[in-house]
């Protein structure tokens, strides 16, 4: 009997260890090369230790080579990823098509209200949340108070485009290399075509007509691009068709810049002193209108989805649920200040008496408030996003777009062609897609 | 005066050589140099080539942030099981085409040399679906093989132009003695290729180590080579050049430094068929 005991004991403790073996997960998180991510990558042994029955992978990746890839995965269902980081602009069209999970069950402490209301309504389908916000942004005007005040202007807090056509004009000093305004002119959906649809938005202009009908033909986008191009030929500094993101915010750090129209997330840098030479005058203001009621700002959130499909669901959505928590932006603000603290995410953030002592806090809420993707333009339109049209076709029609509007800036072709090939172009590439639909 | 002739167009071709051998090097020392820079000196408008603050910051921090050692692993397992398992199959293949050749080989070769026209994200799909039905995503194995196909045109190509020096009289004379076709191959015809089958072999070890779409689209963690540590240090977001580089740096050290070695096999191997 005692053998017969001894025995059965054996083949439990075995059972158990076995299933314990089969019960660790790994999950692989497929992720962007931006400093939040880097910074959550660091601080991942909270969440291991919370949950020592869950391995985490990573696959880091520059964003279109992860766009690719997690674009195939997810197409062919190849299951290689059990969380995906992408934007705005997939979650929508993703959603439809029921390649994610929806995470309306992140648990009882997630507080999904806390979310900001215009995030959570660009990553939201029918009701549902199928991404979680890991950090989110908006765009704004960046500015140098010194050159502000000695061209004896006063930035408001608003401003048109009539104002920031003015003082750019009245900031440049080409014998010393200071250009007033520096925007993106670099050809990509995601570079200048970001930047032109939310300017677009401002002037009236829109991409689509209710009916789907291009609309580069109309006079809101001659305006549009007219006043760019001017605006850039006078006050932009030289090869503004090749400059990114990345590409201003070295001309704004060296101090070359009046003023940068971007991403919010460029504040924290241009406000280091460690790497900024104008760290300790630079100040905010939301991104420009022309009285329309809609403002030139846009709204991204990279986000954290599970796709359908994977072996790993829980083990997937606690950690979605981890990373996009309250406490992991405490985490965060402990190891590492709050000024690192993923911004754009949760009202409670901006509530935090700390965290509003941080300098761009309240100009980059505002700035994500004023934008709204459901409903971007002056005009009726078919389409959600603000600085971007959530349809598959968006991508190559925007960076064709892109292309000749960055032509335009360049002086190889005019605004009037320009605006006739992105019509044409665009024309063609709906008719192949079958819309309307 | 001819021989000054002769002098004044050595010492032409010779700096000619020298500044287009620089001017295509000069990328690459570049970024050797940029890796030691930190990330404010690496974006200067008016860069420094080398009065700079020299760091190894960069190095440090790509080291702490990734594993070098199993990406550098699954390069070299990769670039090496793909040449080899390719050599394997193109060298009866290019002898059968060299030595016993029939009406349809150059145009069966014409068609191996324009599957290299098709760009590759047009089979991406069904290659992708192969993969997974296969259980061979994220494996190594399964990008030997995808390599070796890649690369098999430039393979069988190569050889068949060295063969094509080898008189056909030398393995007849072999097959006369008695040698089976097996023999004829491992021991006569190998031995007085081999020059060509190793240019041939490094050729296609770098093209493997810097193939950069296959490897990052059919591998995530375990089969991921070099090509994808490089691929994580870019950034749409935030300055990143100086670690690039070095990344960049890391990865192509290797790959540098056999080329060093092998540059006379190398140019060999290229001009072979020309110089004969």
């Amino acid at each position: 009997m005692t053998y017969f005991k001894k025995a059965a004991l054996a083949v439990a403790t075995g059972a158990v260890l076995a299933a314990g073996t089969a019960q660790a997960e790994t999950v692989t998180i497929a992720t962007v090369n931006n400093g939040d991510m880097v910074r959550m990558q660091g601080l991942t042994d909270d969440f291991t230790s919370q949950n020592p029955d869950i391995e985490l992978e990573w696959v880091t990746l520059e964003e279109n080579a992860l766009r690719q890839k997690v674009t195939t995965d997810i197409a062919t269902k190849g299951g290689q990823f059990d969380v995906m980081t992408i934007g705005t602009y997939e979650v929508p069209i993703w959603a439809s098509q029921g390649w994610l999970v929806a995470l309306d069950d992140l648990g009882d402490d997630y507080d999904v209200d806390d979310l900001l209301p215009a995030i959570r309504g660009g990553l939201s389908v029918d009701g549902s949340l199928y991404a979680a916000p890991f950090y989110g942004e908006s765009s704004m005007v960046m500015y140098r108070t010194d050159l502000m005040e000695a061209a004896g202007m006063e930035m408001p807090d608003a401003p048109t485009w009539e104002f920031i056509g003015e003082a750019a004009r009245a900031m440049t000093d080409r014998d010393n290399e200071i250009y007033g305004v520096c925007l993106r002119g670099k050809a990509g959906w995601g570079e200048n075509m970001a930047f032109l649809t939310a300017m677009s938005n401002s002037f009236g202009a829109r991409w689509f007509d209710e009916d789907w009908n291009a609309q580069f033909d109309s006079p809101e986008w001659a305006e549009t691009l007219n006043f760019y191009v001017d605006l850039m030929n006078d006050a932009g500094p030289p090869g503004a068709s090749s400059n990114g993101f990345n590409e201003n915010l070295t001309l704004f750090q060296n101090g070359q810049c009046g003023m940068w129209i971007d991403a919010t997330v460029a504040a924290s840098f241009v406000t280091n002193p460690n790497d900024s030479k104008v760290a300790d005058s630079v100040g905010f203001a939301l991104a420009p209108d022309n009285g329309l009621g809609k403002r030139s700002n846009w709204l991204w959130a990279w986000s954290l989805a599970v796709p359908a499909g994977t072996q790993q669901e829980e083990a997937a959505k606690k950690f979605v649920a981890w990373a996009t928590s309250k406490a992991y932006l405490e985490l965060v603000a402990e190891n590492e200040g709050w000024a690192n603290v993923p911004p754009g995410t949760r009202t409670s953030l901006y509530e935090n008496p700390e965290y509003q002592k941080v300098p761009f806090a309240a100009m980059t809420l505002d700035s994500i408030n004023e934008a709204d993707p459901t409903n971007p333009t002056v005009q009726p339109v078919p389409y959600v996003g603000v600085q971007f049209v959530a349809i598959p076709e968006f991508q190559g029609i925007a960076t064709a777009t892109g292309q000749q509007f960055s032509a335009a800036l360049a002086g190889q072709t005019s605004v009037e062609d320009a605006l006739a090939n992105a019509q044409a172009l665009t024309v063609r590439e709906m008719d192949k897609a079958g819309y309307p639909k | 005066m001819a021989r000054a002739v002769t002098l004044n167009r050595r010492l032409f071709n010779t700096g000619l050589a020298w500044t287009l051998g620089l001017l295509i090097f000069f990328p690459i020392l570049w970024t050797i140099l940029t890796s030691f820079k930190t990330e404010a000196e690496a974006i200067a408008l008016q860069p420094a080539l080398f009065d700079f603050e020299w760091t190894l910051a960069n190095y440090q921090e790509v080291n702490s942030r990734s594993n070098y050692p199993r990406f550098f692993m699954n390069s070299v397992i990769i670039a090496l099981g793909s040449t080899l398992l390719g050599l394997l199959i193109a060298v009866p293949a290019a002898w059968a085409m060299a030595f016993v050749p029939s009406k349809r080989t150059r145009g069966i070769l014409m068609w191996m040399l324009s599957t290299k026209m098709l760009p590759p994200v047009g089979v991406l799909v069904p290659i992708y679906l192969l993969f997974r039905d296969s259980g061979l995503l994220d494996s190594r194995i399964g990008l030997v093989f995808v390599l070796m196909m890649v690369n098999l045109p430039i393979i069988v190509w190569m050889l068949f132009t060295y063969f094509r020096e080898i008189p056909g009289e030398i393995l007849e004379a072999a097959r006369m003695d008695g040698a089976s076709m097996k023999s004829e191959i491992l021991y006569v015809l190998t031995p007085m290729a081999l020059p060509g089958i190793a240019s041939t072999m490094l050729l296609n070890v770098i093209l493997a180590w810097n193939e950069a779409f296959w490897t990052l689209v059919l591998t995530t963690t375990k089969a991921a080579p070099l090509t994808q540590f490089i691929a994580s240090y870019s950034s749409p977001e935030g300055l990143f050049y100086a670690k690039l580089s070095a990344a960049s740096t890391m990865a192509i050290a290797p790959v540098l430094i056999l080329g060093w070695f092998s540059q006379k096999q190398l140019v060999r191997g290229l001009t072979f068929g020309a110089v004969k």
